[in-house]
C-alpha cells in the first residue's frame, strides 16, 4: 500500500510540474497550450541525445534540455501565439493544435518512429526502503523536485517584481499595461518557465518509464492538463494538488482495480469532483452579473 | 422587414448546401464509374463522407450551440462498434436491409449515450465543458477497449475485461475482441448510402437551426441570462443540441465502420475528436458548408500531400498553423481584404469598359 502511495505521489508530481506549465500559461493568457505535451517530449529527446551520443554528464544534459525547450518555449509563442493574441480562443486552440502536430511530426523525421530506451542514470543506486515500502531512487527524486520547483515557484510569483508582474497581467491585461508593465514580455517569460518545467518533467518522466518516442509527450499531456483542471486552471497551488491525486488515483486504481480500466477511473474521477465543484478544487468562482 | 430577408438568405444557404452535397456525389460517382479516380482516393470517398457528417454534427454543438466538445469521437465509436454488433446479428437479411437497421440502431444508442453524458457535462461552463466531454471521450474508448461481444446460436453476448466471461457455444464467433476492436464483419457501407445519410443530416440540422427550437439554441449561445429571463430553458435546448449531435455523430460512426471489416477502438481516440474540431474551426464556426469543405479538403490533403513523403504530415501541420494565422490575425487579414477589394473593383472597373 505505502508502496503504491509513494509510487502515485511520484508520478503525481510529474504531472504536477507538467500541470503547471499548463496552468500558468492558461492563467496569464487564457489559452490551453496544446503543444506542452510536446515540448515535454523534444525536451526528453533532446536530454537523451545529450547523454547517449555526447556523452554529456547528466546535470549538464538536463540543463542544456531545459535551456532548449525554454527558447523552443518562447519562440512558439512569439510566431504561433502572439499574433493571435486579439483571435478567438478556439482560433488560438486550434493553432495550438497544429503546433503540437508539428512537433510531433518534427521528432518524427529527426529521430525516427521506433522508441528509444531512456537511459536509468539512478541504476547504480539501489532501491530505497521507506517504513517497509521499497521504491526507485527516481520515486523520491521526482517528489523533492517538485516539493523544491513548488516552493520555488510560490516565492517567484509572491516576493519578486517579475511575479508580481505576472500576477498583474493575469488579473488585467489592460490595467497592468497602464502601469506599465511590458505585457508581452512578462507572456514570454511565463511561457519560457512553462517550457523550462516540461524539460524538467520529460526527464523525470523518460527517467522513470525509460520509453521515449515522439507521442510520449501526448498522454501525459492530456492528463497533466486534467490535473490542472482538477485542481482548478490558473492556480499554481491547484495544479500541484490536481498532479498528485490525479497520480495517487491512476497508481491506485492500476494496482487494485484494473489496470485496463485506470485511465478510465482517472477521468471519472475527474468528473466527479467538477459535478460537485465546477471551478475546480481551489478554482476560484467566477460571479455572474446580469 | 428585415426578418423576411433574414430568412430568405437562410434558406439559400441551405438550398447551396443541398446542391454541394449533390455536386459532390455526382461529380465523384462519375470519377468512379469512368474510372477517372486513384483506389487510394476511391477508398477515401465514404471515410471523407462520414468525417463530413461529423463536422456538421460537431458544428451543432461547437457554432450553433456555443459549447466545446473535446470528445466527440467517443459517440462515433459508440456508433462504429453498435453498427458492427448488430449487422453481425442479424442474420438472413439482404445488405441494404442490415446496413439501414445497423445505422438506425447506432443512432438510436448514440443518442442515448449523448442524453447520459449531457446530464452531467451541460451543467459545467467553457473550459471545464471541454475537460469532461475529453474525459468522457477517454472513458468511452477505454471501455470499449475493455468489451468483448460474441454471437452464437441462442443470440448476443457480451463480457467486460476478459473474453473468458461470453460463455457462448463451439460454433459462436466473436464479433469484438476488446483491445483488438472489432474484425472479419461484412463491409455494407456503399458511398450513395454514405452520401444519404449526409444529405438527411443536412436536412435535420438545418431544420433544427432556421426553427423556433434553434433559435432558442442560439440565443442561449449568444446570452445565457437573457434567453432565460424569456422563458428559454437552457439546460433542455442544450441537451436537445448534444443529443441530436451526438445520434448524428453514431450514425456516422456507423457508416464509418461498415466501411472496412475490421475497426479498432484506438481509432476513435482524442485525436479524431480533434481533428473534427479542427474541420469545424477551419470551416468557419457556425458554418455548415464551411465544415463540409473543410472535412473534404482536409481529408484529402494528406492525400495529395504525398510527394512531399516524410514531410507529408509535418506540412499539413505548417499549413494548418498558417491558415490559422492569415485568417485570425487583423493585420494579416486586412491586408488580404484589401488585396481581394482593389482586386475585385479592377474586375468591376474592367466589365463597365466593355
Amino acid at each position: 500500500m505505502l508502496t503504491h502511495l509513494i509510487n502515485g505521489i511520484s508520478l503525481g508530481s510529474i504531472y504536477a510540474i507538467i500541470a503547471l506549465g499548463y496552468t500558468m500559461v492558461y492563467g496569464i493568457a487564457k489559452m490551453l497550450n496544446f503543444a506542452h505535451g510536446d515540448v515535454i517530449m523534444v525536451g526528453s529527446y533532446a536530454s537523451f541525445c545529450f547523454m547517449m551520443y555526447k556523452n554529456v554528464p547528466v546535470p549538464l544534459a538536463l540543463l542544456l534540455s531545459i535551456v532548449i525547450c525554454t527558447v523552443l518555449g518562447i519562440t512558439i509563442e512569439r510566431l504561433a501565439y502572439k499574433p493571435l493574441r486579439s483571435a478567438t480562443s478556439l482560433a488560438v486552440l486550434i493553432t495550438a493544435i497544429g503546433m503540437s502536430y508539428f512537433l510531433q511530426n518534427l521528432a518524427l523525421i529527426i529521430w525516427k518512429a521506433d522508441p528509444k530506451w531512456y537511459p536509468d542514470i539512478f541504476k547504480d543506486t539501489a532501491a530505497i526502503e521507506i517504513g517497509g515500502a521499497v521504491v526507485k531512487p527516481v520515486a523520491i527524486v521526482s517528489i523533492l523536485v517538485n516539493l523544491l520547483i513548488m516552493i520555488t515557484l510560490t516565492l517567484f510569483t509572491n516576493r519578486t517584481r517579475m511575479g508580481k508582474a505576472m500576477r498583474a497581467v493575469s488579473e488585467d491585461k489592460g490595467a497592468a499595461t497602464l502601469m506599465g508593465i511590458n505585457v508581452n514580455s512578462t507572456i514570454s517569460i511565463t511561457f519560457a518557465i512553462g517550457s523550462g518545467l516540461a524539460a524538467i518533467a520529460g526527464f523525470l518522466l523518460c527517467t522513470t518509464y525509460s520509453r521515449l518516442e515522439p507521442t510520449t509527450g501526448s498522454m501525459p499531456g492530456i492528463k497533466a492538463f486534467t490535473a490542472a483542471v482538477f485542481g482548478g486552471i490558473g492556480s499554481i497551488p491547484g495544479a500541484m494538488i490536481g498532479g498528485i491525486l490525479l497520480g495517487i488515483i491512476e497508481i491506485l486504481a492500476r494496482a487494485y482495480l484494473s489496470s485496463e480500466l485506470a485511465d478510465a477511473i482517472v477521468f471519472g474521477v475527474l468528473i466527479i469532483v467538477l459535478l460537485f465543484k465546477p471551478n475546480g478544487l481551489l478554482g476560484k468562482k467566477i460571479r455572474e452579473k446580469v | 422587414m428585415t426578418s423576411i430577408k433574414k430568412a430568405s438568405v437562410n434558406s439559400k444557404k441551405a438550398f447551396l448546401n443541398y446542391a454541394l452535397v449533390i455536386v459532390f456525389y455526382v461529380v465523384f460517382q462519375t470519377l468512379v464509374s469512368t474510372k477517372h479516380i486513384t483506389n487510394s482516393l476511391k477508398g477515401q470517398l465514404i471515410p471523407i463522407t462520414c468525417y463530413m457528417i461529423m463536422a456538421i454534427s460537431l458544428n451543432l454543438v461547437v457554432g450553433i450551440s456555443g459549447e466545446l466538445s473535446l470528445g466527440h469521437a467517443g459517440f462515433m465509436s459508440i456508433g462504429a462498434f453498435t453498427s458492427v454488433i448488430v449487422t453481425s446479428a442479424l442474420t438472413g437479411l439482404p445488405g441494404i436491409a442490415k446496413l439501414v437497421v445497423g445505422i438506425i440502431v447506432a443512432t438510436v444508442i448514440a443518442a442515448i449515450a449523448g442524453f447520459l453524458i449531457g446530464i452531467p457535462v451541460l451543467r459545467l461552463n467553457g473550459d471545464y465543458l471541454a475537460i469532461v466531454t475529453l474525459a468522457f471521450g477517454e472513458i468511452i474508448r477505454n471501455i470499449i477497449t475493455n468489451l468483448y461481444v460474441g454471437i452464437d446460436g441462442k443470440g448476443v453476448h457480451f463480457s467486460f475485461l476478459s473474453p473468458d466471461g461470453l460463455g457462448m457455444e463451439a460454433t459462436g464467433k466473436i464479433v469484438v475482441n476488446g483491445p483488438q476492436g472489432a474484425l472479419g464483419y461484412t463491409k455494407l457501407a456503399t458511398f450513395t448510402a454514405a452520401v444519404v445519410l449526409l444529405f438527411i443530416v443536412l436536412i435535420v440540422v438545418q431544420n433544427l437551426v432556421n426553427s423556433r427550437t434553434g433559435r432558442a439554441i442560439m440565443a442561449i449561445r449568444d446570452n445565457r441570462i437573457a434567453a432565460e429571463s424569456m422563458g428559454i430553458s437552457p439546460m433542455k435546448y442544450k441537451m436537445l443540441a448534444f443529443t441530436v449531435s451526438a445520434a448524428m455523430a453514431g450514425a456516422a460512426g456507423a457508416v464509418y465502420a461498415l466501411n472496412y471489416s475490421m475497426i479498432d477502438p484506438k481509432k476513435f481516440d482524442f485525436n479524431t475528436s480533434i481533428l473534427i474540431l479542427v474541420f469545424v474551426v477551419l470551416g468557419g464556426i457556425g458554418n455548415l458548408t464551411g465544415s463540409i469543405i473543410a472535412a473534404g479538403v482536409l481529408v484529402v490533403l494528406p492525400e495529395l500531400l504525398r510527394k512531399f513523403g516524410d514531410y507529408r504530415m509535418l506540412t499539413y501541420a505548417v499549413v494548418l498553423i498558417f491558415v490559422m494565422l492569415v485568417t485570425n490575425n487583423e493585420k494579416l487579414k486586412g491586408r488580404i481584404d484589401t488585396f481581394f477589394k482593389k482586386l475585385r473593383m479592377k474586375i468591376s472597373k474592367g466589365g463597365r469598359k466593355k
